[in-house]
């Protein structure tokens, strides 16, 4: 299994996307420290960016990768390996080459600049969105094998929990603004990757009074210990999930 | 060696293999004949587990594949068209299926050398010709010694040299007991290297003869008349 990420990351490294990439984040991140004053606002304009182009970069690089690399699967199909193997060597060598983007590109500045809880909190929310964007797309991957209409499922997913699903949850606020809706909004929250990742980090922020009544429950709920530890599992969730389908799937595919 | 017991395969509406028993024996050579679309592909990919039958179960050596890969450590396969990771060096390919492959018995690189790819390590896979991505297949395809080849139109694109090497390869494995699957559309290389010759026809195995009988019931010589012979014959029924 190793052996194949092994592969699969020599093989990322010499498409150089990856180091444009890591760059990119590199000159984001050093940029918002350096001409901005207050570290705390930095930070929010990283997250606000971030939660952004980090989902968006990890889903449409991996679904492409996994595409333009379906001969190098083609070849170890006919070999003594698992397919869950195979899938999972795939995984592991798209989530290393870019979590270590991530890390340099993020990772550094934020240790150099403002190593504390709040910064922790982003590099750990950041991995776990690379991840679950990654599992995503291994899914849109295997459930299609037109390579058109993988990417396509990838943005869409992509446009779904970025921008849809917020508006969504906009609506159902609105509409059900007299009655109670503490509970509710926990739920909804866990339904989307993004909007978890940026609750946790909001609130190491300090600044969920600014968010309202529903700051409040947030900061009750995610804030508490038995919080972090429910953030976290359905963070783990969220990466597995997708991943095992995909295996299940991958498993009775035809190639 | 290998058993298939009634393979049944759909893609979509269109029904590929209906119902395919066979039994494969080390130490032959078998041609797997019959026209395009006829499942032939679809057959070696069931076996090797690169598409999963809707029904029916393939044995090798006694054992269930269904949930199985380590049975892959003993074929050899060479695609119609092989496709390798394009990036790739030749050297580097050859490096990374020896890795990848934990090495039990001793490798076999005479086709590497009949063939000179020991020279060509540092081209990309990408900029090889059609006939020398074919040189590599079947280099890769013996390099580990399998006890099965499995060899889909294998002298398709090389030029007669290396076809002629490629055909000593498969007599030599064939003395070494090995068990040699191959599909070809050529009757004269069929006649050469099988000793039986399995046709399918839409689906279904509509023969499974040795080629001496083949040749007796129809009274040609030639492999050739006596297969067009008999799918004339089955035609008319």
């Amino acid at each position: 299994m190793f052996k194949i990420s092994k592969y699969v990351f020599y093989d990322i490294l010499r498409s150089k996307v990856i180091i444009a990439y890591t760059l990119f984040l590199l000159i984001i991140s050093c940029g918002l420290f350096i001409f901005q004053n207050d570290i705390s606002k930095s930070i929010i304009s990283i997250m606000s960016i971030i939660m952004i182009i980090i989902p968006l970069v990890s889903i449409v690089f991996s679904t492409t990768y996994f595409y333009n690399g379906y001969e190098f699967i083609e070849l170890l199909l006919a070999q003594p390996l698992s397919r869950r193997t195979i899938i999972l060597g795939e995984f592991i060598g798209i989530a290393f080459s870019l979590v270590t983007a991530y890390l340099i590109g993020v990772g550094i500045p934020i240790l150099i600049y403002a190593a504390n809880a709040t910064g922790t909190v982003i590099i750990i929310s950041g991995i776990a969105l690379t991840l679950t964007f990654i599992s995503l797309a291994v899914l849109a991957s295997v459930a299609t094998r037109d390579k058109a209409k993988g990417i396509g499922i990838s943005l869409m997913l992509w446009f779904y929990f970025s921008i849809i699903y917020d508006a969504i949850i906009l609506g159902i606020l609105f509409a059900f603004s007299d009655y109670p809706l503490d509970k509710a909004v926990i739920v909804l929250a866990s339904l989307n990757p993004i909007d978890l990742g940026r609750i946790i980090i909001l609130l190491k922020l300090d600044i969920s009074a600014l968010m309202g009544f529903t700051g409040a429950v947030y900061k009750e709920f995610f804030g508490s210990n038995f919080g972090l530890i429910y953030s976290i599992s359905i963070m783990i969730v969220w990466i597995i999930l997708p991943l095992s389908i995909s295996i299940k799937i991958f498993k009775k595919k035809n190639l | 060696m290998i058993r298939t017991e009634n393979i049944v395969k759909k893609f979509g509406k269109l029904q590929v293999l209906k119902g395919v028993n066979t039994l494969f024996q080390s130490g032959e050579v078998i041609s797997v004949i019959g026209p395009n679309g006829s499942g032939k592909t679809t057959l070696i990919k069931c076996i090797l587990g690169m598409v999963v039958p809707d029904s029916g179960k393939i044995f090798f050596d006694g054992k269930d594949i269904s949930n199985d890969f380590s049975y892959r450590k003993d074929i050899g396969f060479m695609p119609q068209i092989g496709h390798y990771p394009e990036n790739m060096k030749i050297g580097q390919l050859f490096a990374m299926m020896k890795d990848l492959r934990r090495i039990s018995s001793e490798l076999d690189e005479e086709l590497l050398e009949e063939y000179d790819l020991n020279n060509m390590y540092q081209k990309a896979m990408r900029t090889l010709s059609g006939g020398t991505t074919q040189k590599v297949s079947a280099a890769l395809a013996f390099m580990f010694n399998p006890k099965v080849l499995i060899l889909d139109e294998p002298t398709a694109g090389l030029d007669p040299l290396a076809a002629e090497i490629l055909k000593e390869k498969i007599l030599k494995a064939k003395k070494q007991g090995k068990l040699v699957i191959i599909t070809s559309h050529i009757m004269s290389e069929v006649d050469e290297l099988a000793d039986s010759i399995m046709y399918l026809f839409e689906g279904k195995i509509l023969f499974n003869k040795t080629i001496m009988n083949i040749k007796t019931e129809t009274g040609e010589d030639k492999l050739g008349k006596a297969i067009a012979k008999i799918m004339k014959q089955n035609n008319h029924v």
